[in-house]
């Protein structure tokens, strides 16, 4: 990828605490103007490597560069990110206003954005209410307000849908899109990896603090096998059914009274002849491309 | 740095904080105003027994002045308490790695923040010297105390001086605070240490062995904010200050500086 073309990129990028990586020899590149999402279960490395990225915690090997500018030196490239790491913090006996002018002067922003991203994030009308007053999904809001102050050419948000109704959450998806689409690069992580699938044009993925995949969502998906879910009338026909599968050449195996049967969709036809043909009733027969979190799992070895 | 300095402002202009302080402030100061005057032929004495204050002392020209130099030591308890709440709360609040976000130099935060609250701590003396002084001149008449020199030259003099050594004490006591909030990165940490340690322990100490004043640190800007006692100079309770905040401050420096930020 050409440089000009990339908003942050790591090279090597280790944390070690003892003996224990936190983050070990990560390598990848997140291109500019697109939403990238950053996933892995709990404990992955997501946000001490966040926090590397933001000059909050010193590497213990690697490089890295933001915009163009070593993450050594964030005095360069902070001005323009907006970030939102572990949940929000702010001072409980401010208003949600008085917070983000606390930041916005720290950071040298107009204050006219402080009502702008209140708005943005549907908590103008609490803009006065003091911030331990607040619900965990305004406290999450106010948060991503936050971040939004600099007008960010960059966006790092860490598991920004937290605490948030599935209504707060569609909202947030459409402010990251809208985002991305005027240009601003989103580095978002969750451990949901059914939320980032929906929305993210590109994937980071972390497991033990090892990068496991990065590049398009696409590509990962298309180095995925698509299967089918099979069901019979008798569960007794299941074992005949992988049987089938596997003498042409399938992976196949059952689990929870559903035969798993990787091929494409075009072979599902094929399966229905020969299950007809030995007498056996198929009473479900559904190609399925694997989702995020099932990749997630094939690519890392583990168990669902 | 100006725009740290105004953001941290920002913080210590709520109401419940600037008036809370300042209400204490006004307490200690009016109380330590009043008993001066008003204990003047208390035969239990109306200060500390060590250094009474008498009918005569209070009307020199420096006399509309000792009961604000009294209460020195207590306004800088009181900044002690806020610098180092306002220091270490920004870990207890996961607050600090929004500051360092918006403001990466970390010297230059920690130098702002300490502009901030001295300025805050300079306009809490200022009021209490204010107060201090209206007060000794409303109360004087009453105790049967001259109040001639109070104003001539030599009298303005000494309040300038007592106003300067009173805010050199009470930053000082602040800058501590500061340096154990961030050490110990818990607001009540490091205030319950630094409390119990100045008005306990110091005292305990002072009380068993005399001579341990002179290196106490609470004690030396005790004796700053008084312009030096019989026992402590001046001049000695500057020098030791100045090293203990010196090597306090270089060390708290590097460990903020250096310091992963991961709460």
């Amino acid at each position: 990828m050409p440089a000009q073309e990339i908003a942050l990129s790591v090279q090597d990028l280790s944390k070690k605490y003892d003996s224990r990586f936190a983050v070990s020899h990560a390598t990848f590149e997140v291109p500019l103007g697109s939403i990238c999402g950053f996933v892995g279960p709990n404990g992955a490395g997501k946000t001490t490597t966040i926090r590397m990225l933001l000059g909050l915690i010193s590497p213990t090997g690697g490089t890295g560069q933001i915009l163009g500018h070593s993450i050594s030196d964030p005095d360069e490239y902070l001005k323009h990110v907006g970030a939102m790491i572990e949940g929000p913090a702010f001072y409980p006996a401010l208003s949600g206003a008085e917070n983000l002018h606390v930041l916005a002067t720290l950071g040298g922003f107009s204050h006219d954005r402080v009502a702008q991203v209140l708005a943005t994030v549907g908590l103008a009308d609490r803009a006065q209410s003091k911030f331990k007053t607040y619900s965990l999904g305004m406290k999450q809001r106010l948060g991503i307000a936050a971040a939004l102050l600099p007008e960010p050419k960059i966006l790092i948000l860490d598991e920004p849908t937290n605490g948030l109704d599935p209504e707060g959450i569609q909202e947030i998806r459409d402010l990251l899109r809208g985002l991305a689409e005027k240009g601003t690069t989103v580095f978002v992580s969750s451990h949901l990896l059914s939320e980032l699938e929906i929305i993210s044009d590109y994937i980071v993925m972390l497991r033990k603090g090892e990068v496991v995949f990065a590049g398009p969502i696409q590509e990962l998906f298309e180095a995925q096998q698509p299967f089918m879910l099979v069901r019979t009338e008798h569960v007794s026909d299941l074992e005949k059914v992988i049987a089938l599968a596997v003498a042409d050449g399938h992976k196949a195996q059952i689990k929870s009274g559903v035969a798993h049967i990787e091929g494409p969709a075009e072979w599902a036809g094929i399966l229905n002849k020969k299950a007809f043909e030995a007498g056996i009733v198929l009473t479900q027969l559904s190609p399925q491309m694997p989702n995020l979190e099932e990749t997630f799992f094939e690519m890392t070895g583990d168990k669902k | 740095m100006i725009r740290v300095v105004r953001a941290e402002w920002r913080k210590l202009r709520r109401p419940t904080l600037f008036l809370g302080t300042i209400g204490a402030a006004l307490f200690f100061t009016g109380l330590f105003t009043s008993l001066l005057f008003l204990l003047i032929d208390s035969p239990n004495g109306n200060s500390d027994p060590s250094n009474p204050i008498s009918r005569e002392m209070l009307a020199s020209s420096r006399g509309s002045v000792i009961g604000f130099s009294n209460v020195g030591g207590l306004l800088g308890i009181i900044a002690y308490c806020v610098f180092a709440a306002q220091t270490a709360q920004e870990y207890t609040y996961g607050t600090l790695r929004n500051l360092l976000v918006r403001q990466p130099g970390r010297l230059r935060l920690l130098a702002g923040k300490l502009i901030s609250m001295k300025l805050f701590a300079l306009v809490m003396v200022l009021i209490s010297g204010v107060v201090s002084v209206a007060l000794a001149y409303f109360l004087a008449p009453g105790a049967k105390v001259e109040r001639t020199l109070w104003f001539t030259a030599d009298g303005w003099s000494q309040i300038i001086h007592t106003y300067v050594n009173v805010s050199i004490s009470v930053v000082g006591f602040g800058i501590l605070g500061m340096i154990m909030g961030l050490l110990l990165r818990s607001p009540i940490s490091s205030i319950a240490i630094g409390v119990l340690w100045i008005l306990i322990i110091e005292n305990l100490l002072g009380a068993v062995k005399s001579s341990t004043l002179d290196w106490l640190p609470g004690n030396q800007l005790n004796v700053i904010a008084m312009g030096g006692t019989p026992q402590v100079s001046y001049s000695h309770g500057m020098t030791f200050a100045a090293i203990y905040i010196g090597v306090g401050a270089l060390v708290a420096s590097v460990l903020f500086s250096r310091r992963d930020v991961a709460n």
